[in-house]
């Protein structure tokens, strides 16, 4: 059986469950992974080299910057080298709301800042998408990836963003355990790992229903052919840019987050190269998919922290990745791509009352296998007015 | 806002309107080096539809393939040479053919084991633009392991000597040079294309690869040529660059000049050989202008928005695109 069809069956397996029994499986899962750290397994541990609650907690920020930039990459279809320039954002709103060092002379709590730092990224994302999004996609990387550099030369050129010498105190979450002690401190990243995941988990659930929105189909229309799209009805533009939004509040989570375990945030992190590793880890994982993203993720900060790569080799090796991968296996290890019919079938289930044998979602003809039945397209723009507009 | 002596952004009229005939002599120097190297973006632009992401690696190895001539020809970093003009100018020619097979031979080998498999698998337009990054990567990589990360010495063959002034600043023999070698390898460059049959293949498959092959071009060699005369033209490039920039070849150094040359090209109109030219001097002339403006730091930045308001207003640059309907 090859990998395909065994992804397949694992998609069709889940997507028969029903909602209970799919969070019947996930927590579990969950509650393993927030164990990870503690249990610390001698095979899969980082550590002497790196700590492993600091190894796992950089994979999970990684991971929720990959399902951010995966909803502007793998969803939309649109090719964002800039995305570091977000997460440098999302770093730079905590830090500047919260650090002694910061001119504004503020110190909200952390769980203040978030909500804004998100909305700052947003309105950043909505800005560098207006003038872009316009651009055909090849012309929109290299504009987002200026984009990058500008937001880096901004940090290194305007004095109140303190360029290399950074701001430092940034606030962190509060919270205590039952003795007392604080959970979240300088020296133990435990709980801002647990905060991590949770975070992952909850932008997971906001992201599958977003995907299964109407927005989401209409990403999908985008990303599978824009004219198409735009014919049909679907306001093209204005979906690329809420994509581009919402990718982007995600990175300024991110870089919140970040920003908050580090406690200290300068002008050195935020280079091209950045960008391109997240690129590596959404590609890597398969774009599209959001499992596939967080073992992309996953596998681009993990394992470098778990074999010791050399710093320099790094980059080195994630570029072969990106070339070997583009030449055998473009869709990604994981790629797995939702299609229209996230819907669909539960319309053609309504419509035929076939619960067997349907074509589980993520199929395109040339992937199907043997045994499906045929492809059907049922009316998956029901409910979206005919001219398109309106929300 | 904080005690500091500067403030961190100005706006010096007076000093963009002193410094104007220098800037425009300077920026014409340095905007024929972006343009050289927007030649290889907009030749293989035009042909594959493709942003060469690794082109400016390509670029960089012309400028250590430079370098190391200099060094193999007993040159040290830091001294100025006291040598007859003749054997300054031999070396130099020399640097340069070495720099020009250097990136034409890295332009054609990358053509070969990065795009070509994935032009025969019928790979999508991103996933070519993902291989380019990360060819782009791969050899910035090998030449940082290789020559590591701090930039190599200065090696200064012709130091710079002003000439004569035009309204009051000085044009050096350097810059001349520049300009003048430049303008001659475009102008070979723009003859092969829209003159040559090489060239006429060359248009053929930029305007429908399909029916160029039908009509007998051998696309595949039309490519590879497209790539070697990029190349060859960042190989000169290099030379150019590596006499007059302050500081050494570095690893990195192409990646800041890749994405101006770039924007040269697409302020031009991308795929249109006269635009890349055009696109070059202006944006070289508009760094200057804006350093004087805005304080030296903002200078890389004038580049980035220059880029992002020329494809809000006019996406196909100002002579337009398209290598095909700008034919002969």
């Amino acid at each position: 059986m090859t990998m395909r069809e065994r992804m397949a069956q694992v998609s069709t397996f889940w997507n028969a469950r029903s909602r209970f029994q799919q969070w019947g499986l996930l927590i579990p899962v969950v509650v393993f992974l927030l164990w990870l750290p503690v249990l610390n397994p001698p095979i899969i541990t980082t550590e002497p080299a790196t700590d492993f609650p600091i190894a796992l907690f950089n994979a999970a920020v990684l991971a929720l910057i990959a399902i951010g930039l995966n909803v502007v990459i793998g969803q939309a279809g649109l090719l964002d080298l800039g995305y570091v320039g977000f997460f440098a954002i999302g770093a730079y709103t905590t830090a500047l709301l919260s650090s002694p060092d910061s001119l504004l002379g503020v110190r909200y709590p952390w769980l203040v800042i978030v909500p804004i730092a998100m909305l700052v990224t947003m309105i950043s994302g909505v800005i560098l998408g207006t003038p872009t999004l316009r651009l055909r996609g090849d012309y929109l990387a290299i504009v987002t990836l200026g984009f990058g550099e500008i937001v880096r030369l901004l940090a290194d050129n305007i004095d109140p963003l303190r360029g290399n010498r950074g701001f430092q105190n940034i606030a962190r979450p509060e919270a205590s355990y039952p003795d007392g002690s604080p959970v979240f401190t300088q020296t133990d990243v435990l709980g801002f790992y647990w905060l991590a995941v949770c975070l992952i988990v909850i932008v997971l659930m906001l992201m599958g229903n977003l995907e299964r929105s109407r927005v989401g189909r209409a990403w999908i229309a985008v990303r599978e052919d824009e004219d198409a799209a735009e014919l049909t009805g679907v306001p093209t533009y204005r979906f690329k840019i809420w994509a581009f939004a919402i990718g982007a509040a995600v990175g300024g989570l991110s870089g919140s987050l970040f920003a908050a375990q580090v406690g200290y945030v300068n002008n050195q992190r935020f280079d091209v190269a950045t960008s391109i590793l997240y690129l590596a880890a959404v590609v890597l994982g398969g774009a599209g998919n959001k499992v596939g993203v967080i073992v992309g993720a996953f596998l681009v900060s993990y394992i470098p922290d778990r074999f010791q790569f050399e710093p320099q080799y790094r980059f080195l090796v994630f570029g072969v990745a990106l070339m070997v991968l583009m030449a055998f296996r473009p869709q990604g290890l994981l790629g797995m791509r939702q299609h229209l019919l996230a819907y669909g079938r539960e319309a053609y289930q309504k419509l035929f009352g076939v619960r067997t044998g349907v074509a589980p979602s993520g199929m395109t003809p040339s992937t199907r296998a043997e045994g499906d039945l045929p492809e059907t397209t049922p009316d998956d723009h029901a409910g979206t007015s005919p001219r398109g507009g309106g929300e | 806002m904080a005690a500091s002596t500067e403030p961190w952004i100005n706006f010096d009229v007076g000093l963009l309107i002193d410094r104007f005939w220098a800037n425009t002599v300077n920026g014409l120097a340095y905007g024929s080096i972006y343009a050289l190297v927007a030649l290889g973006y907009t030749l293989v632009y035009g042909v594959l539809q493709l942003i060469n992401f690794a082109h400016s690696e390509i670029f960089i190895l012309g400028v250590f393939g430079v370098y190391l001539t200099f060094l193999a020809l007993g040159f040290e970093p830091g001294a100025i040479p006291d040598l007859p003009l003749g054997f300054i100018i031999v070396d130099l020619v020399l640097a340069g053919l070495v720099g020009m097979a250097v990136s034409g031979f890295a332009a054609v080998l990358l053509e070969r084991t990065a795009y070509r498999p994935l032009r025969r698998r019928n790979a999508p337009r991103l996933a070519f633009l993902i291989t380019a990054i990360g060819a782009s990567f791969v050899l910035q990589q090998v030449i940082r392991i290789w020559r590591g990360s701090n930039p190599e010495g200065t090696i200064r063959l012709l130091p710079p000597s002003p000439v004569f002034t035009i309204f009051g600043a000085p044009v050096t023999n350097l810059q001349i040079i520049i300009f003048l070698a430049s303008l001659a390898m475009f102008f070979v460059a723009d003859t092969f294309v829209n003159r040559s049959r090489l060239g006429r293949g060359i248009r053929a498959v930029a305007q429908d690869p399909n029916t160029a092959t039908l009509m007998g071009v051998n696309r595949e060699r039309v490519i590879t040529i497209t790539f070697l005369v990029g190349g060859v033209l960042a190989g000169v490039a290099g030379l150019f660059y590596l006499m007059t920039i302050p500081q050494g070849a570095v690893y990195n150094g192409g990646f800041l000049l890749g994405i101006k040359a770039f924007t040269a090209a697409v302020l031009g109109g991308i795929g249109n050989l006269r635009g890349a030219l055009l696109g070059g001097l202006i944006l070289g002339v508009a760094e200057n202008y804006g350093q004087s403006l805005f304080g030296g730091d903002w200078r890389d930045i004038v580049a980035f928005v220059l880029l992002v308001v020329v494809l809000m207003f006019r996406p196909t640059g100002i002579l337009g695109e398209s290598l095909a309907r700008s034919r002969a």
